[in-house]
């Protein structure tokens, strides 16, 4: 058990290692690759309006013209002591987490980040609570009368359901449920409130969101339990199950869902780690500020700083995600810890 | 079926065949796999007609200049006589369908919305393809060396796949569309993007393919046939394509299948943050993102919407379909 916590700890750090290397290779390889010059490339970082001098002391400053090496022992640096910017008129100082600074805005990206996550993490939240129970209660009842009319219609919505890109279901849930339509009970897009100023609007407002998000991942999981109950409850330790006499929702739920649920949670905890990491289509469909939309605008106005930091908070994300996902593998199946 | 030659007697002359020679000769006729798979594939309907309507958008893609000639006015023409300057939304009920604009026309500038939806399909489909077909060879290669060799290049490639799914896909992509050039690699324009988008979707997708196909070959590489192949002095590149490949061309035909609809999306959603292919070249994901901004008119959204979702739900269904027929196992 110890080692197995050990080997998963250590495989978080490799992978947190090579998403700041991949991280680093899309913001300042890439564009070199794709034939962009220092200077070009400093002129995206001090503003596009900046003169062709300024942009080639920008990039000297900057160390767009240092070897990859160095700029990424730069970038990690940044990340992990803070870092500084010397690119002309003065010194900007990018504190600790320093995951970006903007030259557009002159600040550092952390703190955007972390006034913009609470709106995600409510989103997600909300939205995984309901897909988690729908999801999976459909696909047990499913699997459990297969083939009868609940199954094949649940089924149908089901595959519906993945087919439908959420920037239409999200568009067409505004036409029908707001802006003033008969039906129009819920909020329009583009309104926040923080939990601790009204629980209520704050509800109301994250509703579409949620269920629209909700019914994407609902259709994916009621699927995956389907597949998996199916299979498990063919498995003979049902049978030996039932034959000892247990009830059949005790043979169910034990040993039936609990078996079915394990790769699941694996699902469950990339989705959720990525969601977290910014919810860019929901959130732009109902213009959520968030930080997949934090993300978008940023890209709109060239503020790569801001994308890239978004990129690392998203990646640090998935990684803690399925790092805790791998440890409750652990708690919920016993085969894991032999391993 | 060689018989020993040597052995005497009536032991050969027996002839087993004969017994049947009474029976229905019909009821016992040799099936290959694929015309097994054919058949239980032509009893479902509903997978039918996925294929069908997947042919149907293969030729509306193909033909689309032709179409549009005859059924729309070209994609990128205004028709402000179509709008309302003091609304700017298009007149008529509807947003301006007729005979004439079969889907309407948009705001603001009076394009119409079917020759658009027309042209998205070659874009969508595309990209789709080509960035399908890319994630199956970058899939299949290090699926099966994986598989095959085993060992530390098993580990090395598994960890890869490993991070590869882990990684906030979506995010990345749109950082990586967000900061190529105009102009790059020698090309520009619709070809780059086209080129970015293909290149993006399918070098984060094979590990979809890439692990169906290691756990494929893992399991063949033990079976007899392999062994005797070997046994006979075949070294590893025959065994590879001539043994392994032909065995795992039905799991990469399905998931292949089930990954295009997975990129139709992944395509259009990135056109839809503006990342994607870049307007005014008419795309489904652009639309919708265009539809967002004029909710008084609600027929733009639904075009561009239920195109992707018909295509999307074709697809999924063919691909359903064809798993069942190939694999049983799973319904």
């Amino acid at each position: 058990m110890v080692t197995y916590i050990i080997r998963r700890l250590i495989g978080a750090v490799i992978m947190l290692l090579i998403v700041s290397m991949a991280t680093f290779a899309i913001f300042f390889l890439v564009p070199q690759l794709a034939g962009a010059t220092p200077e070009g490339m400093a002129s995206r970082y001090v503003g596009r309006t900046a003169t062709a001098e300024t942009a080639k002391l920008a990039a000297e400053r900057l160390g767009f013209n240092d070897p990859l090496v160095v700029q990424y022992g730069r970038f990690v640096k940044g990340i992990v002591a803070g870092a500084e910017y010397d690119y002309g008129p003065g010194v900007e100082e990018c504190p600790a987490p320093c995951l970006g600074y903007s030259f557009i805005t002159r600040q550092p990206v952390f703190p955007d980040l972390m006034n913009r996550l609470p709106i995600t993490l409510s989103l997600a939240i909300g939205a995984a609570v309901i897909w988690v129970v729908m999801g999976v209660g459909i696909g047990v009842l499913s699997a459990l009368r297969r083939g009868s009319v609940f199954d094949r219609a649940a089924m149908t919505v089901a595959l519906a359901g993945v087919s439908l890109p959420i920037f239409f279901t999200g568009l067409v849930s505004l036409l029908v449920f707001s802006y003033g339509n008969p039906f129009s009970f819920a909020a329009q897009g583009g309104h926040y409130t923080t939990f601790l100023d009204s629980p209520s609007q704050w509800a109301y407002n994250l509703l579409l969101p949620w269920i629209t998000l909700a019914f994407l991942f609902a259709a994916t999981y009621a699927r995956l339990t389907r597949a998996g109950m199916l299979e498990t409850m063919n498995e003979d330790y049902i049978r030996t199950a039932r034959a000892k006499g247990l009830r059949e929702s005790t043979v169910v739920t034990k040993h039936g869902l609990r078996a079915a649920l394990t790769p699941i949670l694996t699902v469950f905890g990339l989705d959720f780690g990525l969601l977290i990491g910014g919810a860019v289509l929901t959130e732009s469909a109902y213009s959520l500020p968030g930080l997949g939309k934090y993300a978008i605008d940023a890209i709109v106005n060239q503020d790569l700083p801001k994308v890239m930091g978004v990129t690392l908070l998203a990646a640090l994300f998935v990684v803690v995600a399925s790092l805790i996902v791998d440890l409750l593998y652990a708690v919920v199946d016993p085969r894991v810890r032999l391993a | 079926m060689t018989a020993p030659l040597d052995v005497p007697g009536s032991a050969t002359e027996a002839d087993p065949e004969a017994v049947l020679a009474g029976a229905d000769r019909k009821a016992i006729q040799g099936r290959s796999l694929g015309q097994i798979a054919w058949m239980r594939l032509k009893r479902d309907k509903v997978a039918l007609a996925g294929a069908g309507v997947i042919i149907f958008l293969v030729l509306v893609a193909l033909f689309a200049p032709l179409i549009v000639k005859f059924l729309g006015h070209p994609p990128l023409e205004f028709h402000r006589e179509k709008i309302d300057q003091s609304t700017l939304t298009p007149t008529g009920a509807f947003g301006g369908m007729s005979w004439d604009y079969l889907f309407g026309v948009e705001p603001l500038w009076g394009r119409d919305i079917f020759s658009r939806i027309v042209y998205g399909a070659r874009i969508s489909l595309l990209i789709a393809f080509l960035a399908t077909l890319l994630s199956v060879v970058i899939g299949t290669v290090l699926g099966v060396v994986a598989g095959y060799f085993g060992g530390w290049v098993d580990t090395v490639i598994s960890r890869a796949m490993d991070v590869f799914l882990a990684f906030p896909l979506l995010v990345f992509a749109i950082a990586l569309a967000g900061v190529v050039p105009d102009q790059a690699f020698g090309m520009s324009g619709d070809t780059l993007r086209v080129s970015l988008l293909v290149f993006i979707i399918g070098f984060f997708s094979w590990p979809y393919i890439g692990r169906i196909v290691r756990g494929q070959t893992l399991s063949l590489r033990e079976r007899e046939f392999i062994d005797a192949a070997r046994s006979l002095g075949a070294r590893g590149p025959y065994i590879i394509f001539r043994e392994l490949l032909p065995n795992l061309i039905a799991p990469i035909l399905i998931y292949a299948t089930l990954v295009i609809p997975t990129n139709i999306l992944f395509e259009a959603a990135l056109s839809f943050l503006g990342v994607g292919v870049r307007p005014p070249t008419p795309t489904w994901g652009g639309m919708l993102a265009e539809a967002a901004r004029f909710y008084t008119v609600p027929h733009f959204a639904i075009f561009p919407g239920l195109a992707i979702f018909v295509t999307v739900l074709a697809f999924n269904l063919f691909g359903d379909g064809l798993r069942d027929a190939l694999d049983p196992r799973g319904r």
